[in-house]
């Protein structure tokens, strides 16, 4: 014999879900990730002759323990340092002052030239971080900079406007972020 | 000209709630889907430095990540930064074991991809962080990622 069931009052359901609701948006952390992507060298080889780099396509930077800059063994400054990289790393034809340039044929760009110059950073270990993120901040910024300009040169339209995966690669291969950490070592004692 | 004037009543109905339930439903199954619960308790302070160039960190599944900073309970653990591991303070030598584990638990295609997250304290020191990244090296995790927040430009 089927009996009538009452009807279950909803009325309350929304009360419910409310709960529920508040409960997620209380706990949803809605922050995104972000950072500077860096990639590291595997380590070194003991058989591995250190490679002779000239003198002239190195630029060194030296953070010192007090957070201080040395650029190329002089005082250097947060703020121009962008632009000392972008200068040291653009091209600069026959100029004893600068890198040296080579001719490179890359795909989708051509020949262009490229400059061996290799941007050496170095830290104490009593830097702080921040320092060392800020100054790896400006090495970045100038990276990209310089790949901004090739790529309006090139494709006429900016870095990371790119779309087609060759081009990127392409800008990669003739803008190379090339910044090499020293092996670490105690510079400034403690 | 009362031609539209029908029914005296002008008593405004009742606006029905019956779907109500289903909107706040939807929501919350919203809320639901995007939320990512918090797998470790932080027990080192991680006060991110800002930076000007940063990228989005993309797949959260493959990244893995190591805190630094000094202890929150610095009654207890002093003031001198740590090395946070999942849940525990680590040593510098924790790390390789840690990176091979994460390794492990990642899906076959996405191992090389592994990127390893550096959240660290903007006031410590150097030293701790290149002993991190030496052990990193020899771990052969040589994606890495300096976790900063995207600073404020102010436009001039």
């Amino acid at each position: 014999m089927a009996r009538k069931v009452p009807q279950i009052n909803a009325g309350s359901m929304a009360d419910i879900a409310f709960l529920l609701l508040i409960f997620f948006l209380v706990t949803t952390t809605m922050d995104v990730d972000t950072g500077i992507m860096r990639q590291l060298p595997p380590p070194p080889d003991p058989n591995q002759d250190i490679p002779d780099i000239r003198e002239r396509n190195i630029m060194n930077i030296l953070v010192s323990k007090s957070d201080r800059l040395l650029v190329n063994k002089k005082i250097g400054n947060i703020k121009t340092l962008k632009n000392d990289v972008i200068d040291f790393m653009s091209i600069h034809h026959d100029d004893l002052a600068y890198p040296e340039v080579t001719l490179k044929s890359i795909d989708y760009i051509g020949d262009v030239y490229t400059t061996k110059g290799i941007i050496s950073l170095k830290n104490d270990r009593g830097t702080s971080y921040n320092m060392y993120i800020q100054v790896q901040n400006e090495l970045a910024a100038a990276f990209k900079e310089l790949r901004d300009r090739l790529s309006m040169e090139k494709f006429g339209r900016k870095y990371d406007k790119l779309i087609n995966e060759d081009y990127i690669d392409a800008i990669n291969k003739a803008v190379p972020v090339r910044v090499s950490e020293a092996e670490p070592e105690d510079v400034g004692g403690n | 000209m009362s031609r539209f004037k029908k029914q005296g009543s002008k008593e405004v109905p009742a606006i029905s709630t019956s779907s109500l339930p289903d909107i706040i439903f939807m929501l919350l199954f919203f809320f639901m889907v995007t939320t990512v619960m918090r797998e470790t308790t932080l027990i080192v302070r991680t006060k991110l430095p800002e930076a000007t160039e940063v990228q989005k960190l993309e797949k959260k599944s493959i990244v893995s990540y190591i805190y630094i900073g000094p202890p929150t309970q610095s009654k207890i653990y002093g003031t001198e930064s740590r090395i946070q591991l999942n849940d525990h303070f680590a040593v510098v030598d924790d790390i390789q074991e840690f990176v091979v584990l994460e390794r492990e638990a990642r899906e076959e295609a996405d191992r090389k991809f592994l990127t390893t997250s550096l959240k660290v304290n903007s006031d410590t020191k150097m030293g701790i962080v290149t002993d991190v990244k030496q052990e990193l090296r020899k771990a052969s995790a040589f994606k890495i990622n300096y976790s900063t927040l995207r600073k404020v430009v102010k436009k001039e």
